[in-house]
């Protein structure tokens, strides 16, 4: 067993939050600036254009890239050979989280459902723990905005849909959602699974860097199609206009039963926020 | 080329009737926050024949929750957030003189009508520059529901905010309008 201390846990989780915060990720940056001059659109290149000077501002004088610091969404992976000393995974965790929203100047966004009470210190943080091969422990930090959770959907479509079936309740998606979720977005597509996995994949499936396909060649083109199609529908930088709605879609396909096709579409605003850290 | 406008609150019908959807509007001076649980609470005081904590005739609203200031700066990432969920409130803010709102995303048709029939416009600033937006906010003032936190009513004094007219007083929309400029068709 390789003993890892839960306040090496707290302290990392801390300031992955903060990371994820402050600094948007190298393949966000990359895909703005390339979309700032491939949009049509003449207001929709402005629109990336301020979204790279916001993200250098954010970085430099650490003020959070979006006011909406969001959800405290954490997966862990959780080698089968480690052993958390010195307190409890799950605390450690939750005071990490704590402490990130309060000493980052960050916006606690956690309430009650019906009295709407805030809890005021943003937790608790939603956690998906996977226990793998090995003696590492890998975490991910990804704040998620309330917008852009808003406007995602979980269908169960009938085997008969097929592919077109899907491939239209992903554009109604998009289209429906609109300006809401903050163009240009990324899309989470899951095919499969079941109710409840199909939507806990489609968050993980955000993950996967803008610009790297699915490395099954079948799944890429389909994800090409469907991205497509999503920036077919004129919806552009910020519901404006313009010919990137979508800066990604990011697409996985699993079992399913044989009554059923779940599929899950997971919006995530531009400001696509995460940071992963192995102890 | 961009047609910029500059506004300051109060404002009147006439001062809104150049505004066209796709113009850039520079606010400076009084804007008032609030999002949804303040927006609940003020139709609830309007409901019951309370008092509200401001006078809104001819006023601005942002809905905006911001992040903590840090202790070197008046307010923290302070960008918009998303509009429809205050739309079950707007008609009786409208009522009340209400003349533009500031957010980001969609409007349902009854706002829409509304704006129209008391004189009120809707503009978005952009969704995620929180950091870059919170630059043009100079000071601000909790003056309603603290106990709401990120969501209590604050007085913020700007410099030219920056925001774009989405929907105008001839009824126009630049959502519906931007978008039917850049649309493909799919194939079946």
């Amino acid at each position: 067993m390789r003993e890892i201390e839960a306040d090496l846990i707290r302290q990392t989780i801390k300031n992955l939050f903060l990371q994820a915060n402050f600094v948007l990720s190298p393949d966000v940056i990359k895909a703005f600036e390339k979309a700032k001059d491939a949009e049509e659109s003449p207001v929709g290149r402005d629109i990336f254009k301020r979204l790279l000077e916001n993200a250098a501002l954010a970085k430099e004088h650490r003020i959070p890239i979006c006011q909406d610091t969001g959800l405290a969404i954490i997966f862990v992976e959780l080698g089968r050979e480690v052993h958390v000393k010195g307190g409890e995974l799950a605390a450690s965790l939750e005071e990490g989280v704590r402490q990130a929203y309060d000493e980052g100047y960050l916006r606690k966004s956690v309430c009650h459902p019906l009295t709407r009470k805030n809890t005021a210190d943003n937790t608790p943080a939603i956690v998906h723990v996977e226990v793998v091969p090995g003696d590492r422990l890998k975490l991910v930090a990804m704040p998620k905005g309330g917008g852009s959770e808003n406007m995602s959907r979980l269908f169960m479509l009938t085997p008969s849909a097929g592919w077109a079936g899907v491939k239209e309740k992903v554009v109604q998606t998009v289209e429906e959602a609109g300006p809401n979720p903050c163009p240009p977005i990324i899309v989470g597509v899951v095919l499969g699974g079941s109710f409840e996995l199909a939507a806990r994949e489609v968050k993980k499936v955000l993950l996967r860097p803008i610009g790297q396909p699915n490395p099954d060649p079948e799944a890429a083109a389909l994800e090409a199609e469907l991205l497509e199609a999503v920036n077919n529908t004129g919806i552009g930088p910020q519901g404006l206009g313009g010919r990137i709605t979508a800066l990604a879609v990011n697409l996985k396909i699993m079992p399913c039963h044989i009554a059923s096709l779940p599929l899950a579409v997971n919006i995530q605003c531009h400001a696509s926020r995460h940071a992963e850290a192995v102890l | 080329m961009t047609v910029t406008h500059r506004l300051q609150a109060p404002l009147r019908r006439a001062d809104l009737e150049p505004l066209q959807a796709g113009d850039l509007v520079l606010f400076s001076g009084t804007v008032y926050t609030a999002r949804d649980a303040a927006h609940k609470r003020l139709v609830e005081a309007i409901d019951q024949g309370d008092p509200l904590p401001m006078d809104l005739n001819g006023q601005i609203i942002y809905y905006v929750g911001p992040t903590p200031a840090r202790p070197e700066r008046v307010i923290g990432a302070a960008g918009p957030t998303t509009s429809y969920r205050m739309d079950a409130y707007t008609e009786a803010l409208l009522k009340l003189g209400l003349k533009v709102m500031i957010g980001k995303g969609r409007r349902s048709e009854e706002v829409k009508k509304a704006m129209i029939e008391y004189g009120a416009v809707y503009l978005a600033a952009v969704g995620g520059a929180g950091a870059l937006l919170s630059l043009a906010i100079k000071s601000v003032e909790v003056i309603a529901y603290p106990d709401l936190g990120p969501e209590a009513v604050r007085k913020l004094t700007v410099e030219d905010f920056p925001a774009t007219v989405i929907n105008d007083l001839a009824g126009r929309d630049l959502y519906e309008e931007g978008k039917k400029r850049y649309k493909k068709g799919n194939k079946q």
